[in-house]
């Protein structure tokens, strides 16, 4: 219902009265439901680019790939924030918005709610017969027996019994309330996760860590244990939970088509009092089962393998190197990489750079060789084989520059300072000589897994909150809110000794009130117990 | 377990078969619609009906028992739009033989990847469609969902099959029964109140005038009965799939190491999430309900059809395990 009466124009208009008129105007303009409407379809298009653009939260290197792919088009997007939407000025602007509108929503009808609570219910109507739900019957019972039933009838009601004189006496029952409540906590709860959803991303953090299968450690002593970090604004890599890990072995297995199956990664754990006793305790880490310790979960997340080579200088100086190469091709785990070495006991700078070693090419686990050239067919470590190419020169390890792990600096092979020594497909045990004598055997390979290191103070309460939305949401939409009256008079001429008028009105969506009204109607008219 | 190659077999010809059987079932009951005065007939008893339901047009329970409906006429039409209605339960039952021996043959919750997972979205909305035909007289109207339902089971059927085999590691955890089942409910019913917004649209518009769509809307349901529906299907399916969605960040947490994202799957789980929130609020604001509403609803279905096909096919996400490549 909208109100017809315009509001009188006052003469004087302070710039005070003004100011708080606008206010006030602008307050209501916000949190009516109209405006919430139009903010909830704002919330659902503004996220609809993250999931078509690439976002850099999920995957940097794609959005670079998307703005260089695209021109001035796509650094427009990227100025405008629609590769980081959900942290982008304008999503957080519709939803700071939105939870005003339903704050401003909220806090008069909690109020509201409050006062129905105390209410008694309604007077009971005149003439009940103009009523959705009606039904007259005469019966032979006294009207108090009636009344009594009735009360017992309508327990679970709130209801006041009125003597309306003459002998005349009414009940009036409504149900229902649980959906107003349901409603509030449904509100209330999506509230409440926003608010935690936040905060949590202040207090978060997530570390990401590749660590071999072979016995090796890991401990979250500080962010540069990390291959990459993410962390809140509050967090500054100072007050990690303190644990240690070890990566005992790993275990997949596939199907016969390929596809994993099976991932399983035997590790040893100690926190907090076993890191000063030094008590390792075991756990069998899997994709679905991460290690839950001192409120930090432990994810297993990726896996893949790492050749083994051991260099034997022309000094006789050996050197064994396990470095794991990323997964290229995840359908037969075919992976890519680089071994580098650095010939031991070489104090000359200049000498030193002019005999560095890198071992790169192509891992496949299942090897099938076609003309020379090495591909994978399967997963699985069957025979693996690696085809490498040996380079020898300056790698560049100590330029102060920064490299892939998985890569040599091509620009080093272009300019000269790293010269191709030999091309060749290497089985396990394989040893190949270089023009200087320089040993290098294909040892094996083993495996390594990538864990995510995550921590959430907050996920429990955001848990919380979404369980009330979720009660909430179905007693909003469940339970129906609904009256019903009785009226109980002792009969007049050529009627029975009592007779009892019920009607029915239900107050929100009604579908299947009828039913129930039908069922109770009956039961008060007849006097049958039954609830 | 190895894959039992027999019953995938099986139910592979059982899913051939109910494709069939709805096409037969759509043309039939499309008789039904197009020949005779039956839909205008629909159209008057579903109006009576409204009143009965809604309650809103004086007392119509008094102490005599409702009128008893207008005597059917049994023209050609109608029966053999009861022929497809038969043969639609009977499709039903089959699709479901289908998941089962799906099911069976796998060892583990049939809805493992998209084949699975379309399969059972649309045997849930012919379900849902039963369960609306069964409540409210619009039997007539079973071509307008019959039509999207098979056109998804071809596409899925012929682009998107996948042979049965077992499922990666971090689809094996018993959160794969509860979130997708809860997401397919959700979803499959979603489609009902699609269909009946669309016809609702067709219907107001003949209904403010009627030289709009004049042949086809009057064989329409009145245009409070197909909003009754568009309502009463969404506010069921509405929780289950809130359900749903939340079950699915609790599986991420477990998973993936969070419990939301924003992945494409989470993301358009969402906006389809936000969309039947404003449908459910526009239902309560004035100057929203009817028209707007029913356009809403619209978006939502768009959302979810988007949702289950796009974003699965299209973009790279954690959800792109649905075995197509």
């Amino acid at each position: 219902m909208t109100t017809t009466e315009t509001p009188k124009k006052p003469n004087h208009t302070t710039p005070v009265k003004r100011v708080l008129a606008f206010l006030r105007n602008t307050w209501r303009g916000l949190t009516s439901m109209r405006t919430a409407l139009v903010l909830l379809f704002l919330l659902a298009l503004a996220a609809l680019p993250g999931a078509l653009l690439p976002q850099r939260r999920l995957n940097a290197p794609k959005v670079d790939e998307y703005i260089t792919a695209h021109g001035w088009w796509g650094t427009l997007l990227d100025k405008l924030e629609f590769y980081d939407v959900y942290s982008s000025v304008w999503f957080s602007a519709i939803y700071l918005l939105l939870m005003v509108s339903l704050v401003g929503c909220l806090t008069p009808r909690s109020f509201e709610y409050f006062k129905a609570m105390r209410a008694k219910p309604v007077l009971t109507p005149r003439k009940l017969a103009r009523m959705p739900h009606h039904r007259v019957a005469g019966v032979e019972r006294p009207v108090e027996k009636v009344l009594e039933e009735a009360n017992a009838r309508l327990s679970g009601w709130r209801r006041v019994q009125r003597d309306e004189g003459d002998g005349v006496h009414s009940i009036s029952a409504e149900r229902g309330y649980l959906r107003e409540t349901g409603n509030l906590v449904f509100h209330f709860g999506m509230l409440g996760l926003i608010v935690f959803f936040a905060l949590g991303k202040l207090f978060s953090y997530e570390g990401q860590v590749i660590v071999q299968a072979d016995g090796s450690q890991f401990c979250n002593g500080g962010i540069y244990n990390y291959d990459s970090f993410n962390a809140g604004l509050r967090v500054d890599g100072t007050e990690m939970a303190p644990f240690c890990l070890k990566v005992d072995d790993f275990d997949a297995r596939f199907t016969a088509a390929g596809q994993a199956d099976y991932f399983h990664s035997n590790i040893q754990y100690q926190a907090g009092e076993d890191l000063k006793s030094g008590t390792w305790r075991p756990y069998g880490l899997e994709v679905n089962s991460p290690l839950r310790v001192d409120g930090v979960r432990v994810y297993l997340l990726d896996h893949g393998y790492t050749p083994k080579f051991t260099v034997t200088f022309p000094d006789g100086s050996v050197r064994t190197m396990a470095t794991q190469w990323r997964t290229a091709v995840p359908a037969t785990m075919t992976a890519e990489g680089a071994t580098k070495f650095d010939q031991p006991g070489i104090t000359d700078e200049v000498q030193r750079r002019t005999r560095q070693l890198a071992v790169t090419g192509l891992l496949a686990p299942t090897p099938q060789l076609h003309g020379g050239i090495l591909t994978s067919v399967g997963p699985e470590l069957n025979n693996p084989q690696v085809a490498v190419d040996i380079y020898r020169g300056d790698l560049g390890l100590d330029a102060g520059r920064g490299q892939s792990l998985f890569e040599i600096d091509q620009s080093r092979v272009a300019d000269g300072r790293l010269k191709k020594m030999t091309r060749l497909n290497m089985q396990v045990g394989q040893v190949t000589t270089l023009d200087d004598g320089t040993k290098v055997k294909f040892d094996g390979v083993g495996q390594w897994v990538g864990l995510q290191v995550s921590h959430d103070p907050t996920q429990v309460y955001v848990l919380g909150f979404a369980i009330a939305m979720f009660v909430g949401l179905g007693a909003s939409l469940l339970v129906k809110r609904r009256r019903l009256w009785v009226r109980v008079r002792p009969g007049g001429e050529g009627e029975a000794g009592t007779v009892i008028e019920v009607a029915g009105l239900a107050r929100t969506d009604q579908a299947g009130y009828g039913e129930e009204f039908q069922r109770i109607s009956e039961r008060l008219i007849t006097g049958e117990k039954g609830s | 377990m190895p894959i039992n190659e027999t019953l995938s077999q099986y139910s592979n010809w059982l899913y051939t078969t109910t494709v069939a059987i709805y096409v037969i079932a759509l043309m039939l009951t499309l008789v039904e619609q197009g020949f005779g005065a039956k839909g205008r007939q629909a159209a008057e008893r579903s109006k009576q009906r409204v009143r009965e339901l809604v309650g809103a047009g004086g007392p119509v329970t008094t102490e005599t028992p409702a009128e008893p409906e207008p005597p059917r006429e049994v023209g050609r039409p109608e029966r053999v739009g009861r022929m497809g209605a038969a043969l639609l339960v009977l499709g039903a039952l089959l699709q479901l033989s289908a998941i089962v021996l799906r099911g069976l043959a796998t060892h583990r919750a049939p809805w493992g990847n998209m084949y699975e997972y379309g399969m059972a979205v649309t045997f849930i909305t012919v379900v849902a469609w039963l369960v609306v035909t069964w409540k409210f007289p619009v039997r007539h109207l079973t071509p307008f969902l019959l039509l999207p339902v098979v056109i998804l089971m071809f596409v899925n059927g012929t682009m998107l099959y996948t042979v049965a085999a077992p499922v990666q590691p971090a689809l094996q955890s018993y959160w794969l029964v509860i979130h997708v089942a809860a997401a397919i409910i959700g979803s499959g019913v979603f489609l009902v109140p699609g269909v009946a917004s669309v016809l609702y649209l067709f219907r107001s518009a003949h209904d403010r005038d009627p030289a709009k769509f004049a042949r086809f809307a009057p064989k329409l349901p009145a245009a409070d009965v197909l909003d009754r529906i568009a309502y009463r299907t969404t506010i069921f399916a509405f929780p289950v799939f809130t359900f749903g969605v939340l079950c699915g960040a609790v599986w991420a947490e477990s998973a993936w190491g969070r419990f939301w994202g924003w992945d494409p799957k989470e993301t358009v789980a969402f906006i389809a999430w936000v969309v039947y929130a404003a449908y459910l609020h526009s239902r309560a604001t004035a100057g929203w309900r009817g028209t707007r509403a029913a356009v809403i609803n619209i978006v939502g279905f768009a959302a979810t059809i988007f949702n289950l096909f796009f974003v699965n096919l299209v973009t790279v996400g954690l959800h792109s395990y649905a075995g197509v490549s």
